[in-house]
């Protein structure tokens, strides 16, 4: 299997922040990668690194067996569409798609003009007064058309509605069976691209917490809530990656599957089963061992953590 | 269509082993490309493909290079074979279970079914000789859903 990526002990910091911190990783050539974590869990960073517009303050990353920095053969092999992209002031859609043909090899003016018929994107608007919408799908556009051997999606979908996020889903699918090529793209809308992904990396507080495919991470959690007494009795022998109470009753997901039946011997717990997007959601949550509902607890557990770097 | 229990192309592999056993493929045909799966369904083509092969595996499905994967003669009672030995599991206990949580009782179950069976209303008069009394209905087991 080829290495797309590779970081090895990928750190950058800015001023006090830890943005990515001792990030080891390797993104397979020719799969769609999901990056997830909340924000500022480093997901950006790590894209703006791997495409050399910014320099790592320790460790190393390569892309394609190279390393990026002011290397033209392996930029020009590269797209990356940030999320708040920007655009010269006069430019118009035609404008964006010339500057892109010229600088991606592999572009597709055919795929460029029927992004651009399905997204309707305007032809005599200036970009700077694009919608939030109009302006990812001309990122999309660009990203899709360009063919680059290694595409970076940086939450494509802002301001889309359901029909272009749709078309998006279907083109990418279907352009990325006729033409393999390695995708990283990061997502906060889990649930509905979860599926689209063949291995996920989420990212928290600029550490990699979790790195694998992603029908293995179904049923490698599970969610437990009953009585607060019971779950706790649960959870003494068992991870949990995040817990909620409210008054007498409980929740939490726990690390590893869900025991055999959905009920416990007593029947006084219930489990159920744990989505991709609820696992990310459990391992962004700040003070997962401490019943104590709330702020004071993740304040403190934050404060704790950057105590303990400065 | 998928839910978060299980691994999709354990889902999808078997959905299609489901509709190879209700006719939707027969013995002898093709079965949908990975790539017509993973885009008809939105899926990842490495995960369609995963499921494919899973079938193969299991001698459901047999591919022929450069065209595609058919259905093996006798997938069909394989996979009816499989599933027989998930059937009092899945569905006899279940019911048993519910029947007992209703008040139904073991005569009423009989006759219910045998209503269903046979499209008509069917007396407990009419299935009495048919009951043997040496085969208790086995206790439903606590906790089965």
């Amino acid at each position: 299997m080829t290495i797309a990526i590779e970081t090895r002990g990928l750190t950058r910091v800015h001023r006090e922040v830890r943005a990515l911190d001792d990030v080891t990783v390797q993104i397979r050539e020719n799969t769609i990668t999901g990056l997830l974590g909340r924000n500022g869990a480093g997901k950006t960073t790590f894209m703006s690194l791997a495409t050399a517009q910014d320099r790592p303050t320790s460790g190393s990353v390569s892309v394609l067996g190279e390393s990026p920095f002011e290397n033209a053969r392996i930029l020009e092999q590269l797209c990356f569409i940030r999320d708040n992209q920007r655009y010269p002031d006069d430019y118009k859609l035609r404008h964006a798609l010339r500057a892109a043909a010229i600088f991606y090899p592999n572009w597709s003016p055919e795929l460029a003009g029927e992004l651009v018929e399905l997204f309707r994107i305007p032809q005599k608007t200036i970009v700077k007064k694009f919608s939030r919408g109009q302006l990812s799908a001309l990122g999309i556009v660009l990203g899709l058309a360009s063919r680059a051997p290694v595409t970076f999606f940086d939450e494509p979908y802002l301001g889309l509605d359901a029909t272009a996020r749709t078309y998006f889903y279907d083109v990418l699918l279907r352009d990325y069976q006729a033409h393999p090529r390695t995708i990283l793209l990061s997502t906060h809308l889990i649930d509905e691209m979860d599926r689209l992904l063949e291995r996920v990396v989420i990212l928290d507080r600029g550490r990699v917490v979790q790195d694998a495919e992603v029908d293995e991470l179904r049923g490698m959690a599970h969610q437990v809530s009953g009585r607060a007494a019971a779950v706790d009795a649960y959870l003494a022998e068992r991870r949990a990656l995040s817990r909620h109470r409210v008054g007498g009753l409980a929740t939490a997901v726990v690390d590893g599957p869900m025991p055999q039946g959905g009920r416990d011997a007593g029947g006084e717990l219930e489990f159920s089963s744990v989505s991709l997007q609820e696992l990310v959601a459990a391992y962004g949550f700040d003070g997962a061992d401490s019943l104590g509902s709330t702020s004071d607890a993740a304040q403190a557990s934050q404060i704790d953590r950057q105590g303990a770097r400065s | 269509m998928f839910d978060d229990t299980r691994p999709i192309f354990l889902q999808l592999a078997e959905r299609i082993a489901d509709d190879i056993l209700r006719g939707v493929y027969v013995e002898g045909e093709q079965v949908p490309s990975t790539n017509e799966l993973a885009a008809y369904l939105r899926i990842n083509p490495a995960t369609a493909g995963k499921a494919l092969n899973l079938l193969v595996d299991r001698e459901i499905l047999v591919k022929r290079r450069g065209i595609g994967m058919f259905v093996t003669d006798g997938a069909k009672g394989l996979i009816a074979a499989e599933r027989q030995q998930g059937f009092v599991q899945s569905f006899i206990r279940p019911l048993l279970a519910e029947a007992t949580a209703l008040g139904i009782d073991r005569a009423e179950l009989i006759r219910l079914v045998s209503t269903e069976v046979t499209g008509t209303e069917v007396t407990s008069a009419e299935i009495a000789p048919a009951e043997t009394p040496r085969a208790p209905a086995p206790e439903p087991e606590a906790g089965t859903p």
